[in-house]
């Protein structure tokens, strides 16, 4: 900025704006700072059960040929997005149509975490696990892949791998002969990201129909969100208090 | 003739239990120790004699504190072990006899089956599926 | 003592039927062994079963073989929990055939997992909520009392120690198929299990596929040792084998009756009985009509003298087993989940679809491995030991019809 450098009237301006940034960096600062350090887990401290991560899903403003969220999950996972029926699909768009009015909406469909998971009660070695933040994953250190868990779903979130793999994420081990499902991207949540891909596309699109944060957190968006709309689990006779409600069904 | 049978039978087991011992002679004669290629950095996150005994020890203990507990130290991480132990040539530590982990495993006989699920080359080597959405290859045996 | 092809006990044999009878066997488990290294290797991607019909032929054939071997231990413990002479002498062959046939049936449940080297693993680690894990434990204890039920009954010394043993069988096995019923009935989210009624539905099943077994075991053994059955047993046991039928018949209808009485499960109850294709016919046609109303048919005409009428209908019991389990497991799975009640689902992932299955060979042969697997020991035990029935006529009570 050589030009501005021989304008001595600039200067001023300069000097305004810069104080501007600072005071303004100083207000901010330690919001962000702190929304930072309360949000990110430390490595060595374990998820804790104050923390109820959840996702919020708004049916209207999810477009039935859009697979954003899909798309995103399948790279970020290393999925590899076919759809034959020995494919792994964590997340799914469902279209349903009302029979009698023949209404249509179009949802996306993944592992609900539920806080009463079927699938964490039939596992016989307990590989299929609720983590203490609500997340549920499968253990595929101890899973022996007897699909028990595939049987008592009851949202068809889980799929098993029919064949060998390679090159999996280094951060998403999968393989050959286990059970998996959605994992709300525990990578980017431990790593304090606290999003999942799916949410995270949606919203980079600008459809910003997913939600995802903590459930137990009063002042999250999310939590917000829930108070101030109502909100549907699927299924919700089964009453396994699921982690990811929806809005507009 | 039973007689002449039992002798039989005594010898041909006898032949075989030997012929059974003769294979495993010539591979005891001269297989090499193996030779593990120097991990990056300076030293190992543990001593080699250490790790040599306890390996998976520390790999049984940090994946259930991993998995379980969701604890992400990465002292004893798997993936900290790949980044520094991937070799130079192929940039995985299983996908030759060569490599870090298969060298010894394979000499001693061990099957890993961490390396179905967990990726053996480091994290800076990913590239993910070209295009998701799109059918990859079956993968060839 | 008449010539013998097989043996009658463990001294006089010719063994050329039973070394055939042994290759026989071996070749079906060459290749349900051939089947598994080759679906271990390169995945289940070579079977028919996918991620919308998980459990497929194998687990039709172990389910009925878990079933039938916990209902073929009945015999002895008629014999030893109620002290019918008749069948005191048939309880060393029952036990048996249970040890045989539990083990079969495990094998085939083990050769499918997704990780069957984790094996250690399953028997390491127990979710006690799981009443899979709690299976396990009953199926071991299975084998631990049976063994010894077995030592009790053979060994004379121990023979007052069978009627407390045969107890503890009798009750264990009691819990075993309730355990096995209750897999498929603890499912809360299927329309097609979700129902308290599968544990007794699986004892009463239990009664009628194990006896039909034993029947099946004890004619083709008879025959082979050109040794007549007498009438009395031979009554006695298809008038049981006929109530067992009948009490299945009766659990069956219950559970369909009840089911039709709910608005929320008239589809499936449409789908099984009506237009879902295979599984009416397989319904209809395998478990009520051959497994069920011919068996009672025949067994109350004249024709039901002839000890080669019970064997057939002890085998279309059996057949009709089989066709209840391909009816409850498979179609159970292939009716699709009913996430969103009045709307019609569709997506990319199969939801909202009858699911088809279509068996490959590779499932077929790790299935009747199962059996194979029945088929030798029992084979090799009969050879070794007494457990030909061996009948004191004038024992036989004669209120017998």
């Amino acid at each position: 900025m050589s030009e501005q450098n021989l304008n001595p009237d600039n200067s001023e301006r300069r000097a305004f704006l810069k104080a501007g940034a600072v005071v303004t960096g100083a207000a901010v600062a330690p919001g962000v700072l702190l929304f930072g350090v309360a949000q990110a887990r430390a490595p060595e401290e374990p998820a804790s059960d104050k923390i109820r991560w959840g996702m919020l899903i708004d049916t209207t403003k999810c477009a039935s040929g859009c697979d954003d969220c899909v798309r995103a999950c399948n790279t970020e996972n290393g999925l590899s997005g076919a759809t034959g029926p020995q494919d792994s699909q964590w997340i799914r768009k469902l279209n349903i149509r009302h029979l009698k009015s023949g209404v249509e909406t179009s949802l996306p469909m993944l592992c609900q975490h539920c806080e009463h998971p079927p699938c964490v009660d039939v596992c016989p070695t307990g590989a299929s696990m609720k983590r203490a933040d609500g997340i549920v994953l499968v253990d595929r250190h101890i899973c022996i892949g007897c699909r028990y868990c595939m049987m008592a779903c009851p949202y068809k979130a889980r799929s098993f791998v029919h064949e060998p793999l390679t090159d999996q994420n280094p951060e998403v081990p999968r393989g050959k002969g286990c059970v998996e499902s959605c994992t709300f991207c525990v990578q980017k949540v431990d790593r304090g990201e606290n999003t999942t891909a799916c949410v995270e596309a949606c919203n980079a699109a600008g459809h910003k129909a997913m939600l995802f944060g903590d459930l137990n957190d009063p002042q999250s968006e999310i939590a917000q969100a829930m108070k101030t709309y109502a909100t549907t689990e699927v299924r919700a006779d089964l009453r396994l208090n699921t982690g990811v409600r929806y809005r507009g069904i | 003739m039973a007689k002449v049978l039992d002798n039989l039978r005594a010898w041909g087991l006898l032949a075989l239990f030997s012929a059974l011992f003769i294979g495993p002679l010539t591979v005891m004669a001269g297989v090499n120790k193996p030779v593990l290629e120097r991990g990056k950095g300076e030293r190992c996150v543990e001593d080699t004699e250490f790790m040599r005994r306890n390996h998976m020890a520390l790999l049984k203990h940090h994946r259930d504190e991993t998995m379980r507990r969701g604890i992400r130290t990465t002292k004893h991480s798997l993936k900290g072990c790949v980044d520094c132990h991937a070799s130079s040539k192929t940039g995985s530590v299983a996908s030759t006899k060569e490599d870090f982990c298969m060298a010894c495993h394979v000499y001693t006989g061990v099957k890993l089956d961490c390396w179905d699920c967990h990726a053996t080359k480091p994290m800076k080597l990913y590239r993910p599926a070209a295009t998701p959405g799109v059918a990859p290859q079956r993968v060839q045996q | 003592m008449p010539s013998q092809e097989f043996c009658l006990s463990p001294r006089e044999c010719k063994p050329a039927l039973f070394w055939t009878l042994l290759g026989v066997g071996g070749l079906v488990m060459l290749g349900t062994l051939a089947s598994f290294f080759y679906l271990e290797h390169h995945g289940h991607v070579m079977t028919g079963m996918d991620n919308q019909i998980v459990w497929g032929l194998p687990h039709v054939f172990a389910v009925f073989l878990i079933v039938a071997a916990s209902g073929v231990l009945n015999v002895a413990s008629i014999g030893s929990v109620f002290g019918k002479k008749m069948y005191k002498a048939r309880a060393p062959l029952s036990g048996l055939l249970a040890i045989a046939m539990l083990a079969g049936g495990l094998a085939v449940l083990v050769l499918d997992l997704g990780r069957p080297e984790r094996l250690i693993v399953a028997m390491t680690h127990y979710n006690f909520k799981s009443i899979f894990a709690l299976n396990m434990i009953f199926y071991n204890g299975f084998f631990a009392i049976v063994g010894l039920y077995l030592l009790t009954l053979m060994d004379r010394r121990l023979n007052p120690w069978s009627k407390p043993v045969g107890l503890l069988a009798f009750l264990w096995r009691l819990a075993l198929t309730t355990a096995t019923g209750s897999i498929f009935g603890f499912l809360v989210a299927r329309a097609g299990y979700n129902s308290a009624l599968y544990a007794p539905m699986f004892i009463i099943y239990s009664f009628a596929y194990g006896l039909a077994v034993f029947i099946v075991v004890q004619s083709v053994m008879y025959k082979w040792n050109n040794i007549q059955v007498d009438e009395r047993i031979l009554t006695r046991l298809k008038n049981l084998l006929a109530i067992f039928i009948a009490a299945s018949l009766y659990f069956t209808a219950v559970l369909h009756l009840t089911n039709m009485y709910f608005a929320k499960q008239w589809e499936f109850e449409r789908f099984i009985l009506l237009d879902g294709g295979i599984y009416p016919l397989l319904f209809w046609g395998g478990q009520v009509f051959l497994g069920g109303i011919l068996p009672l048919l025949l067994i109350f005409s004249q024709a039901g003298r002839n000890p080669a009428t019970v064997f057939a209908v002890a085998l279309l019991v059996v057949l009709g087993g089989h066709c209840q389990m391909y009816v409850t497991i498979i179609g159970g799975q292939a009716f699709p989940l009913d996430l969103f009640p009045g709307y019609a689902e569709s997506s990319s992932f199969y939801d909202g679809v009858v699911n088809g299955y279509t068996p490959t060979i590779w499932e077929f042969l790790l299935g009747i491995g199962g059996i194979a697997i029945a088929f030798l020991i029992t084979t090799a035990a009969v050879r070794v030991l007494k457990f030909m029935p061996q009948d004191d006529f004038k024992d036989i009570e004669l209120t017998a019809r």
